[in-house]
């Protein structure tokens, strides 16, 4: 309906439109879990919720805002998800969708106090929180881990197709193919939505709790590219972390998970370190040259707290050992005071735990440090013989860096080199081209 | 949601078991279907790829060739059709099919016509 808008008017249509914007952002997975446990359709609930997103746009300026914004937009989008269904009807599979419709009016009218219109009257506590069946169905095994990353983002992250495109380097066509297709699957193969019982709730929550690390692992190194760190993946996984935490809280037959414990804490305390990670030529800082005034004392007093928590519950695990690391670096005064032989210890745990070379080539780094290059170099040495860290330039990098500690530099100069040839990101390509001046300089 | 397990291992090596070791997987494959008669709609063990025929139709022209339609590591041996309620259930009963442990399982939904 066209009016005319006073100056007044639109500052207060602006406000709505920020308020809608802002509901969206926090509470959209929320409201997508719901309706997804409803109607049982990614595509459609999204579309419906689109739906009732442009009748909030349109309604609450003339309405006013609703005293509950995300149940109100949770009520509508079920009655325009019936809506798009009652189209869809006069296809194929009319009989099927007659019936989805019959349950989901069912729902609808259920709610209702019998009031004549259909504003906020049901409040936060008659929509469950599904929120957990939406990540666990997003995290399925059954889906490709990019896709489970993307669809976590997606729907519970309330990132857009062509941010998530963005942040892993892909076209906005190639993400929105991604996620049709792991929609499809879902549907098509019967991943069922729930939290897995609890037979399989530890291997599930493995599944969960790796997708939300590879999101933070995004965010704080990327592979190629100019920004060394996407602040906004990571501050994301932390946020999806700890979402999981609560909700794992609130159901009543689980509980505390020290590594979920373990892996908001090593989120956390790496994330502290954001701010002196970079200089202000954008140049990559290392830690033992980071100031540490810049680093986030609250999310390390956070960071240590959490993982107290998780090892109290003495179910050791690798996102533990990881956070214990981190909490070590981040506890130093200065770099000199580091605790290098334990962390020497804690790498070697958590080979043991999770036996990777990148693991052993950490430990070796630590080692080098508490004891000496040599004795980091002997281990270096002992790993060489592993093909897939042939190709992965940190293993050069951390080589090169030994043997320049060792006097070794001709051959120091040619670790860099291959680091050098290896390496994608442009801040530590900088890094490693100013070490190989430094060493020609000599 | 009806689902079909299609069963494949490495033939060669198959052949390469001794009787016992070819009893005990019998025994397996007959606990198997004991143990999920209430799911299992149907099923088969299928004769190695070496008695197959592959039979193409182009251009009107029927050519057939001997063996499977296409060379892979491992081969079809076998499958059951099963009943389950959604595909975590699926796929628990594939991973109790003996070839699961030294093949691969694939485990497909049934397209359902109305």
């Amino acid at each position: 309906m066209e009016r005319e808008s006073t100056p007044s008017q639109q500052s207060t249509d602006s406000q709505i439109a920020q308020m809608i914007e802002r509901t969206f952002r926090q509470e959209s997975g929320r409201i997508l879990a719901t309706l997804i446990a409803s109607v049982r359709d990614f595509t459609l609930a999204e579309d419906a919720l689109q739906d009732a997103a442009l009748a909030a746009l349109q309604r609450w300026p003339q309405e006013g805002a609703p005293r509950q914004p995300a149940a109100w937009l949770t009520t509508i989008a079920r009655r325009k998800a019936i809506d798009r269904l009652r189209r869809d009807a006069t296809l194929a599979r009319k009989q099927t969708l007659l019936q989805e419709i019959a349950t989901l009016e069912a729902q609808v009218t259920g709610l209702w106090s019998g009031g004549a219109t259909d504003d906020g009257q049901d409040d936060a506590a008659t929509f469950p929180d599904e929120r957990l069946k939406l990540l666990f169905t997003c995290c399925h095994p059954a889906l490709a881990l990019e896709a489970r990353v993307a669809l976590t983002l997606r729907t519970l992250g309330g990132l857009t197709t062509v941010e998530i495109a963005n942040a892993f380097l892909v076209s906005t066509t190639t993400m929105a193919q991604r996620l049709t297709r792991a929609q499809r699957k879902i549907h098509d193969a019967g991943v069922p939505y729930r939290v897995p019982p609890a037979a399989l709730l530890a291997e599930r929550l493995d599944g969960v709790l790796a997708v939300l690390y590879l999101i933070f692992n995004e965010g704080y190194t990327a592979m190629a590219g100019d920004a060394l760190i996407r602040q906004e993946l990571c501050a994301e996984a932390i946020r999806l972390t700890r979402t999981l935490l609560d909700l794992l809280a609130n159901e009543p037959t689980l509980g505390d998970e020290p590594e979920a414990l373990g892996l908001l804490a090593l989120m956390l305390l790496n994330h502290a370190r954001r701010r002196a990670r970079v200089d202000t030529h954008g140049d990559l800082v290392l830690l033992d040259a980071q100031d540490r005034t810049l680093w986030d004392r609250a999310a390390i007093v956070e960071g240590v707290a959490l993982l107290d928590r998780a090892l109290c519950l003495r179910r050791p695990g690798p996102y533990q050992t990881q956070a214990a690391i981190s909490a070590l670096h981040a506890q130093a005064p200065t770099a000199a005071a580091t605790d290098w032989r334990q962390i020497a210890l804690l790498y070697g745990a958590l080979a043991r735990m999770a036996p990777s070379p990148i693991i052993e080539l950490n430990q070796a780094v630590a080692v080098a440090m508490a004891d000496g290059p040599t004795h980091g170099l002997a281990l270096l040495d002992r790993l060489q013989l592993d093909e897939a860290l042939s190709h992965y330039h940190f293993y050069h990098a951390a080589r090169a860096d030994l043997l320049r500690r060792a006097g070794r530099l001709d051959e120091a100069t040619a670790s860099y080199t291959r680091a050098l040839a290896l390496c994608q990101n442009t801040i530590e390509r900088r890094f490693l081209q100013r070490r190989l001046r430094e060493l020609a300089g000599r | 949601m009806r689902y079909v397990l299609l069963i494949y291992t490495n033939e060669t090596q198959d052949s390469q078991m001794n009787e016992q070791e070819q009893g005990a997987i019998m025994a397996g494959y007959n606990a198997f279907g004991e143990e999920y008669k209430d799911k299992i709609l149907g099923g088969d063990a299928l004769l190695p790829t070496s008695s197959a025929t592959t039979v193409r139709v182009r251009e009107g022209k029927t050519l057939s060739t001997d063996g499977p339609f296409a060379e892979t590591k491992e081969q079809l041996g076998g499958y059951y059709l099963i009943n389950a309620e959604n595909l975590d259930e699926a796929m628990q009963i594939a991973a109790h099919i003996p070839g699961a442990a030294v093949g691969s399982i694939e485990v497909r939904p049934v397209m359902e016509f109305d």
